[in-house]
């Protein structure tokens, strides 16, 4: 048992350790700090903040994969903090104007009159069929999903689903409404469902049955 | 009675707090007569689960009807 801890321990700390390992993760996840700060210097500075951090507490992992989650929990924690305390260190003007972007998006065409849904909208079970296309395919579509969101939507629902602020931090640091929030997060869900449904859901099942 | 639409806004909005006794009520009526808006449902815990792997890396909460997913590009 002595051994295999040690082991373990060891191969945390080489990962930590190994150069090319630790460039290709902050590579990664400076691309994930710039997307929610909308910073590159801010990023720069909470990617540090968590390599230091994850450097400091090494502890042992099961590989690779624990590791990046592991550190990726850490710049989580760290960006929070840094959009908690928005109004003090960087103006909010990246943030202000969220949920004007597109304020006369409704969704309305996808109901009809009584507010049901259109027959050709109306929402099917989401399934993959077997790996029709490859997995890795699915997480390009949702970058792609997320990145037509209207910039500012895109941010408040980041902060909310991947950084998982609470409501009222994220009204503090986008200095908006709780109900300007709700329509935000609205409009940004409808968007994505719709994207991922065109572009994954019912792609995979077209090609699943011509298959 | 309420309609679709407002169901999918009870929905979005039953993701950042917990509604009330009422609009449950009404939300689970609705949801029980109508697959669409049952489809809707789940596709929002969807793509909360989705988000939630995107930034974990590594899957547990999913989404899919039985495969994993791989992880994240991250
Ligand atoms: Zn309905």
């Amino acid at each position: 048992m002595k051994i295999n801890l040690e082991k373990s321990t060891k191969t945390t700390s080489e990962f930590l350790h190994d150069g090319e390992v630790v460039e290709d993760l902050r590579r990664q996840m400076l691309k994930f700090a710039t997307q929610q700060l909308g910073d590159f210097h801010l990023a720069e500075d909470a990617v540090q903040d968590a390599l230091i951090g994850a450097l400091k507490n090494v502890t042992s992992f099961g590989g690779r994969a624990a590791l990046k989650t592991w550190v990726f929990a850490i710049l989580k924690n760290k960006i929070a903090d840094v959009l908690r305390s928005k109004q003090k260190t960087v103006n909010v003007s990246s943030l202000q104007g969220a949920g004007e972007e597109d304020e006369n998006e409704d969704f309305m065409s996808l109901f009809d009159q009584k507010g049901g849904w259109n027959h050709d909208d109306r929402p099917s079970q989401w399934c993959d069929p077997e790996a029709s296309l490859s997995q890795k395919d699915f997480w390009i579509v949702f970058e792609a999903c997320l990145d037509h969101l209207p910039p500012k939507q895109a941010r408040i629902f980041m902060m909310r689903e991947f950084i998982e602020l609470e409501t009222d931090e994220i009204c503090e640091a986008a200095d908006i409404t709780i109900n300007l929030l709700f329509v935000t997060l609205y409009r940004a869900r409808m968007r994505l469902r719709e994207c991922m449904d065109m572009n994954w859901y019912q792609r995979s099942q077209n090609h699943a049955e011509l298959s | 009675m309420l309609s679709c639409r407002e169901v999918t806004l009870l929905l979005s909005e039953s993701l950042e707090h917990p509604l009330k006794l009422r609009e449950r009520m009404a939300l689970k009526i609705h949801l029980a007569m109508c697959d669409g808006c049952h489809s809707f449902e789940k596709q929002m815990f969807s793509l909360r689960g989705v988000a939630k792997q995107y930034v974990n890396g590594l899957a547990d909460e999913l989404i899919k009807c039985e495969d994993e997913l791989p992880p994240p590009p991250l």
